[in-house]
């Protein structure tokens, strides 16, 4: 992304000189800043944020029993809220400021500093306030996608803490490595959206939780058959639509990049979408509701790292290849290994993270990623294992990291309800509440 | 008194079926359970889950003797579809009827 921000600001240099005419027009506009750029970026924010709530929210909240529909929704709401406060608090400045190739710097705790006329270096034409936020929702979204794994069963409290540690320890620095400067970006990672900050981050992260927290009471004998699938429906649909801000915002302009990201996005999502149905209804004889939504979202999760770097084809197989392995992930992986990620954010953002990461480094093309991105197909098979080496380095930080937070987590308030708030239903027991 | 267990959805032909031999009222209850036909399997994401009683409706309806073996007849003919889970007929006797509202009982309560 940091390079792709690079050509964009170049891009914007010819725009310019051809606009020059127009200069007396322009007067009134911050040097540098353009009103198209601004306007795609206002409206990207604005999508990713509708797809933690209510996308997010609606999607795990129809999944889990009638019991917990509003701890589950509570905990997207809340993790937005939250993750808001502390970006300005403290995630964003450790996130995009200049620092050490680890984490960035304090220069803008509280924002401070941040006025009408800041212009982030990643994002030269659009103001400040609105690179900010659009990398505040990536923030929100990364840790509200952890809670599919631990639905059910985890103390408000402690998702609270967990959160709040995870957003400071485990988020600021991946972003700051991969896109803030840090050391995956010099290396050449490629991740135009959030494949490995987001997507594998949130999915492995949501593994360990799984692991740590254990099993829900009656895992594998009591019915825990979704109560709702219209409200999943509803929000993978959301997902899908804010998705288009994610990866077409992610060109940081209204530019061709993010035409480009636009429709790739939607070819990747479908792509998945057929390719989990059919793989459902050939080995299990019926082409599920639930099945066609999950695999459209893992197709999103996959192309994320790609959509600014590959071409149509490049998008179609990614779907094709992430749909398939998000079922197996979802259908066979886990029911074979007996953890309870109990709303697949393993199964689907990790492993469809991975899978992205990955296959961007296979179907990466020159004529879309531009001068020196070029993957395995564009002749530069070094680029597979360039992703691999930047996904080890976020798995290994991020499983450990989330271990540490949630043991001290433990220690101190602990984990999980007791077995009786969770028979009888966090709804009631935690929040004072039952839905309809 | 016959009371007869059947599909949901074939509540409508039998409550005409009934009415067409001139019986002029009959109680529903919707009840869950099981027979021959077991329950339905359900799969979200590979996770299966047995549905083990399946939805039917009960009717009862309490009639003169003589009219028994009509109902029933008519109840198996519009409550069929040839399938199983169609569900059952049971046949019981009535010591007394009272209507509520003027106190008269025996067949002039029906």
């Amino acid at each position: 992304m940091i390079r792709k921000f690079r050509d964009a600001a170049t891009g914007l240099g010819v725009a310019g000189a051809i606009l020059l005419p127009m200069a007396a027009w322009a007067a009134d506009e911050k040097p540098g800043l353009d009103t198209g750029d601004t306007a795609w970026m206002l409206t990207s924010t604005a999508l990713v944020l509708m797809m933690t709530i209510p996308g997010l929210a609606l999607f795990y909240g129809g999944m889990v029993r009638k019991k917990n529909v509003l701890a589950t929704v509570m905990q997207s709401f809340a993790v937005t809220c939250l993750v808001t406060v502390l970006w300005m608090a403290i995630t964003y400045s450790l996130a995009f400021t200049s620092g050490s190739s680890v984490v960035g710097g304090m220069s803008r705790v509280f924002l401070a500093g941040m006025g009408l006329d800041s212009v982030h270096d990643l994002a030269k034409t659009i103001p400040e306030s609105v690179f900010m936020c659009f990398q505040m929702t990536f923030a929100i979204i990364t840790p509200a996608l952890i809670a599919g794994a631990f639905a059910e069963r985890m103390k408000f409290s402690a998702m609270m803490w967990f959160m709040g540690l995870w957003a400071v320890v485990v988020y600021a620095p991946i972003a700051h490595w991969v896109w803030g400067g840090g050391f995956l970006g010099d290396w050449g990672v490629l991740d135009f959206a959030g494949g490995t900050v987001v997507h594998i981050n949130a999915g492995v992260a949501g593994l360990v939780c799984a692991l740590v927290l254990g099993k829900r009471k009656g895992f594998g004998a009591d019915n825990m058959a979704p109560h709702n699938l219209v409200y999943s429906v509803i929000g993978a649909s959301l997902l899908w639509v804010g998705w288009f801000g994610f990866n077409a915002g992610s060109a940081a302009g209204a530019s061709v990049n993010a035409g480009m990201a636009m429709a790739i996005t939607q070819i990747a999502a479908a792509a998945a979408a057929l390719a989990w149905m059919f793989a459902e209804w050939i080995s299990r004889g019926k082409p599920s509701v639930l099945g066609i939504v999950s695999g459209a979202v893992a197709g999103l999760v996959a192309i994320t790292p790609a959509s600014g770097f590959v071409n149509p084809t490049g998008a179609l197989a990614i779907g094709l290849i992430a749909g398939l392995i998000c079922f197996w992930g979802a259908t066979g992986l886990k029911h074979a290994m007996g953890y309870d990620d109990s709303l697949d954010a393993f199964g689907v953002h990790g492993l469809g993270g991975f899978a992205g990461a990955i296959l961007t480094g296979v179907f990466t093309v020159e004529a879309i990623g531009g001068t020196g991105k070029k993957g395995l197909i564009d002749g530069n098979p070094g680029q597979v294992l360039t992703q691999l080496w930047g996904c080890l380095v976020c798995i290994a930080w991020c499983a450990v990291a989330t271990f540490v937070i949630l043991k001290v987590v433990d220690v101190v308030i602990g984990l999980r309800v007791t077995t009786e708030e969770e028979v009888e239903g966090l709804d009631i027991n935690l929040h004072g509440e039952t839905v309809h | 008194m016959v009371m007869a267990i059947f599909k949901p959805f074939k509540l409508d032909d039998v409550r005409d079926a009934l009415t067409a031999l001139g019986i002029q009222g009959l109680t529903v209850s919707e009840v869950r359970g099981f027979g021959r036909q077991k329950g339905q399997t359900e799969i979200y994401r590979g996770a299966e889950y047995a549905v083990s009683f399946l939805p039917k409706v009960k009717i009862e309806v309490v009639i003169d003797d003589g009219l028994v073996d009509r109902a029933v007849d008519a109840i198996r003919k519009a409550a069929g579809t040839d399938k199983i889970g169609d569900g059952k007929i049971f046949v019981h006797g009535i010591e007394q009827a009272i209507r509520i509202r003027t106190g008269e009982s025996g067949l002039d309560a029906l």
